[in-house]
């Protein structure tokens, strides 16, 4: 078999060596009543040919390449430069283990820690951590952060959050003493209702969770909701769904949010069906003891020199076991590495140009969809580059079907969530798309009337 | 070798651009309060493209990594990861968006149910879950599945018991799960004794969360009857699958009477660790735990892949989408060339080359557990004129990755050497050899030793001023 390299001859040799004759004898320790392992259920091998044509096979079972899509949701299409695949792709990067001999792994060190001072600059805080493993886990992770540092054991969660990062959260905190409250939306702006906000804030309170750009597209006021919650002694924690609005939108920090939370695949991570994609969490400084996930620090070796090293591991588990500030030891390096390669590449102008495509042409789909007879842009202004629009007749999935005909995925439609309207579509745009795209988009949703 | 690369914003040159994206052709008419735009632009690197490319190679000059060497970490099972699944992986056609309808991505989901398959098979488990991103997050779905099932039956009970020997993140999954920890001691032979566990084993313990073979490469050879005697109890065995390479073909942790386990894709199943993630950690249940599993479900109906997403008995969803897909796609590729032809040699050419690293080695390294080992093996520091620390450094001059050093706690110094099959006879004597120049340096020479390694980028690194200072980002005009 071409992954193992021993051969009969040096098995035999090595069986000597040991002591065994037989190679089953080293496994003599498994009481033998138990081994009775249906080999025979188990496929036959595959030549590297062979594989290459299964995959071809089953990758031909899919059907959604060359349809143009405005699916978003929580997971972006965005143009990734090539030098991002191919620098990510070596052996040196994708192969090695997590940098605990950090005088062999100083590629991979200064990588993250180029990529936390990336992340820190866009969120505008002081402090991003190694990564965590995507943004619903990243947002559960701030709140029992929030939890830990306040004492405090009620968590308030914007109605507006991915309904997929609320459903984790409450996966996470389902046995613990923690108490979940929704804040209810205000349905004329799409925002949060900052009545009902302030009637839910009381001094029981650790945190506020909310999504901006949120999950109808619409952005928030973060810094008159992070002053609102901040006069109760609780923390704002904001969370970003897309990371690409970072680089358009006041950041977090300017705000006066506490921790920003989320998901960074438009940073160079391809939509890969969903994962892995990347968490990242950003925070102030007086949280940076407590902060969950691996931190790469600066330091100096032995000759004076500058070097990287993953640093205040005592809130780890390997050292705290069950205190430790979380459970994660594996992350998504690799994806952080390639996150950081990306805004590299990408630079300071040429992200901010990214970002202010993603909302021109979503502004411009808006304008457009004005006159339109059967839908109706549902927040006109104030979004960044996703756009909620209700059907007029019919359902939102009976649009996008109808589209689907026509080689367009033009949304998500919120039935596909839980409690989600059935007449309302969310559609996501970014710099992939051009004005000839859109136009065709507006053509199509014209003629399923 | 002296000159380590700079920072990319110390490269970072104002008017210097790496990407070549046009403005869009729309017309530049936002639809946005200004009040609610960034004031100025994150001050990201401006680079050119050569100099990305310069940066990054000379970076990954510093990295050592499988592909470059041999990487015994003990426990963490770094074996080849096999090129063909980088580019399977890449793949156009699988890169849906996952909110992709689902006639459209019929390939994908297959993909998927094909490998819980699998990993049904060689566990002997009745379903699985792909969600969990890693380890310790498949340890923690796992400990919520069996706070569900217990919950049903009336009393989620308040305490799990772990072996001293545990890996940290079974305390803290368990932690996080609502559970009280309760510590139980190893034996002299390195295992869980069957009269230790009923010494702890009170009518309020959920769950024993066991990893076998353990962390000392010792099978838990008396796992059946604790098994049997924590169902007595009506508590469950959750299994820390970490170790299972050692196990692939041999024998399926089902029949052993393991009630949940998580797997980790990114060790037993070749999927590269990228640095420290992504990895992928899916759980696997016995029947009457499937109600439990996370959200969603994929099921197949006639010929058609259906998801299922809502389910009353589920412990919910524990990540957004569907997990790792593309880690997912790299393990099923990796089991389907392995076949039921090479699934068990894995195993036993794992077992070979740790036994033949604890042969070559035992007299010459202290080995406190005389049991027979399988997949790694456990030497100690005791009786060395140096510590753990300094072998471990000195293996990086001589050009080898060293293997997991102080882990388990339960052992002095510990060297926790897994070869994984991956490894031929001569890497592996290699390795000796070099073992053996180094244990006699330390007799002659420990100093040598204790100033390692000097033929690295860097030598040693101070950590604790990296603690007591942190400095977590680059700052304009800071400490450089």
């Amino acid at each position: 078999m071409r992954y193992l390299p021993l051969t009969d001859a040096e098995r035999e040799e090595m069986r000597k060596v040991i002591g065994v004759s037989e190679v089953k004898e080293l496994f003599s320790c498994i009481p033998s009543g138990k081994c009775h392992f249906p080999l025979g259920q188990l496929p036959a091998a595959l030549s590297e040919p062979e594989l290459v044509a299964a995959f071809k096979e089953l990758a031909g079972k899919n059907a959604f390449s060359g349809r143009l899509s405005f699916l978003g949701a929580g997971a972006y299409d965005h143009f990734i430069p090539e030098v991002v695949s191919y620098l990510s792709g070596k052996g040196e990067f994708l192969t090695p283990y997590t940098p605990y001999q950090p005088e062999v792994s100083q590629g991979s060190l200064q990588a993250i820690f180029e990529y936390q001072t990336m992340m820190a600059m866009l969120t505008g805080l002081d402090v991003a951590n190694a990564s965590l493993y995507d943004g619903a886990t990243a947002a559960a992770e701030a709140v029992l952060l929030a939890v830990r540092r306040s004492g405090r054991s009620r968590v308030l969660l914007a109605s507006t959050l991915h309904p997929e990062y609320a459903a984790v959260i409450r996966t996470y905190v389902q046995n613990l003493p923690i108490e979940l409250r929704t804040v209810a939306v205000e349905e004329e702006s799409g925002r949060v209702d900052g009545g009902d906000l302030r009637s839910r804030l009381d001094d029981s309170v650790a945190a506020f969770v909310f999504q901006s750009p949120n999950f109808l597209g619409v952005v928030e006021d973060g810094g008159s909701i992070a002053a609102a919650v901040h006069e109760r002694k609780a923390y704002a924690v904001q969370v970003v769904a897309e990371a690409m609005s970072l680089a358009y939108l006041a950041s977090p920090g300017e705000c006066g949010v506490d921790m920003a939370v989320g998901e960074a695949q438009s940073f160079g991570l391809s939509l890969g069906f969903g994962g892995p994609y990347l968490g990242f969490m950003a925070v102030r400084e007086e949280f940076m003891r407590q902060i969950p996930g691996r931190l790469v620090g600066q330091t100096r070796d032995l000759d004076g020199k500058r070097g990287y090293v993953l640093t205040l591991s005592t809130r780890e588990q390997h050292i705290k076991r069950e205190k430790a500030t979380s459970n994660i030891c594996s992350n998504e390096a690799w994806c952080a590495l390639r996150a950081g390669m990306y805004l590299a590449v990408m630079g300071k102008a040429g992200l901010a140009r990214a970002a202010r495509a993603c909302h021109l042409n979503a502004a411009y789909f808006v304008r457009s969809a004005a006159g339109m007879k059967n839908i109706r842009v549902v927040y006109a202004r104030n979004f960044y580059n996703e756009v909620l629009i209700e059907v007029k007749k019919g359902s939102a999935a009976g649009l996008a079907a109808a589209l689907k005909k026509k080689g367009i995925l033009a949304g998500v439609p919120l039935s596909w969530f839980e409690a989600g309207r059935k007449d309302r579509l969310l559609l996501a745009f970014s710099e992939v798309h051009d004005r000839a795209a859109i136009d065709r988009l507006l053509a199509a949703i014209g003629e399923a009337s | 070798m002296n000159t380590l690369p700079k920072l990319i914003f110390e490269l970072s040159r104002e008017g210097k651009v790496g990407c070549g994206l046009n403005e869009a052709d729309v017309p530049a008419e936002p639809a946005i309060d200004a009040a609610l735009l960034r004031g100025t632009p994150a001050d990201l690197p401006q680079v050119s493209e050569v100099e990305i490319v310069r940066h990054y190679m000379a970076l990954a000059k510093l990295n050592y990594s499988v592909d470059a060497g041999f990487y015994p970490l003990g426990s963490c099972t770094m074996k080849y990861n096999p090129k063909i699944n980088e580019k399977l992986a890449a793949a156009d056609d699988l890169q849906a968006h996952p909110y992709a309808p689902h006639d459209l991505v019929q390939g994908n989901l297959e993909i998927m149910a094909r490998l819980e398959e699998w990993l049904v098979k060689l566990t002997g488990l009745a379903g699985f879950t792909l969600a969990p991103a890693a380890g310790a997050h498949g340890e923690f779905t796992g400990m919520l599945i069996v706070r569900k099932h217990l919950q049903e039956k009336g009393d989620a009970r308040k305490v799990v018991l772990i072996p001293d020997s545990a890996h940290g993140t079974n305390p803290a999954s368990a932690h996080f799960a609502g559970y009280e920890v309760k510590e139980i001691p190893s034996n002299s032979r390195g295992i869980i004794g069957l009269e230790d566990l009923r010494a702890h084993l009170t009518p309020d313990v959920a769950a024993l969360m066991m990893t076998n073979p353990n962390t000392l490469g010792i099978f838990e050879s008396d796992i059946a009857a604790i098994a049997e005697a924590l169902h007595a109890n009506g508590s469950l065995l959750y299994m820390d699958g970490a170790n299972l390479n050692a196990l692939l073909g041999v024998v399926r942790p089902g029949d052993l009477g393991v009630d949940v386990m998580h797997l980790n894709l990114h060790k037993t199943f070749a999927t590269p660790h990228g640095g420290g993630g992504p990895g992928s950690g899916p759980v696997g249940v016995a029947a009457r735990l499937l109600p439990h599993l996370p959200v969603p479900r994929i099921r197949k109906k006639g010929d058609t892949f259906e998801v299922v997403y809502d389910d009353p008995r589920s412990i919910g969803r524990v990540k957004n989408f569907y997990g790792q897909f593309l880690v997912m796609v790299r393990a099923l590729a990796y089991l389907m060339a392995l076949g039921r032809e090479n699934v068990m040699r894995v195993a036993e050419d794992a077992v070979l080359n740790a036994n033949y690293i604890r042969k070559r080695l035992e007299g010459k390294l202290d080995l406190p557990y005389k049991a027979p080992t399988l997949h790694e093996v456990v030497f100690s520091d005791d009786g060395l004129p140096v510590k753990t620390l300094d072998i471990a450094k000195r293996l990086l001059d001589f050009g080898f990755h060293p293997f997991t050093i102080y882990f388990p706690l339960i052992v002095h110094g510990a060297m926790m050497i897994e070869p994984t099959e991956s490894e031929s006879k001569e890497t592996l004597d290699e390795f000796v050899a070099v073992m053996e120049v180094i244990l006699g340096e330390a007799r002659e020479n420990p100093d040598l030793l204790r100033q390692a390694p000097t033929r690295t980028p860097v030598r040693r690194l101070d950590e604790t001023l990296a603690a007591r200072k942190p400095v977590l980002r680059w700052r304009k005009g800071g400490d450089t």
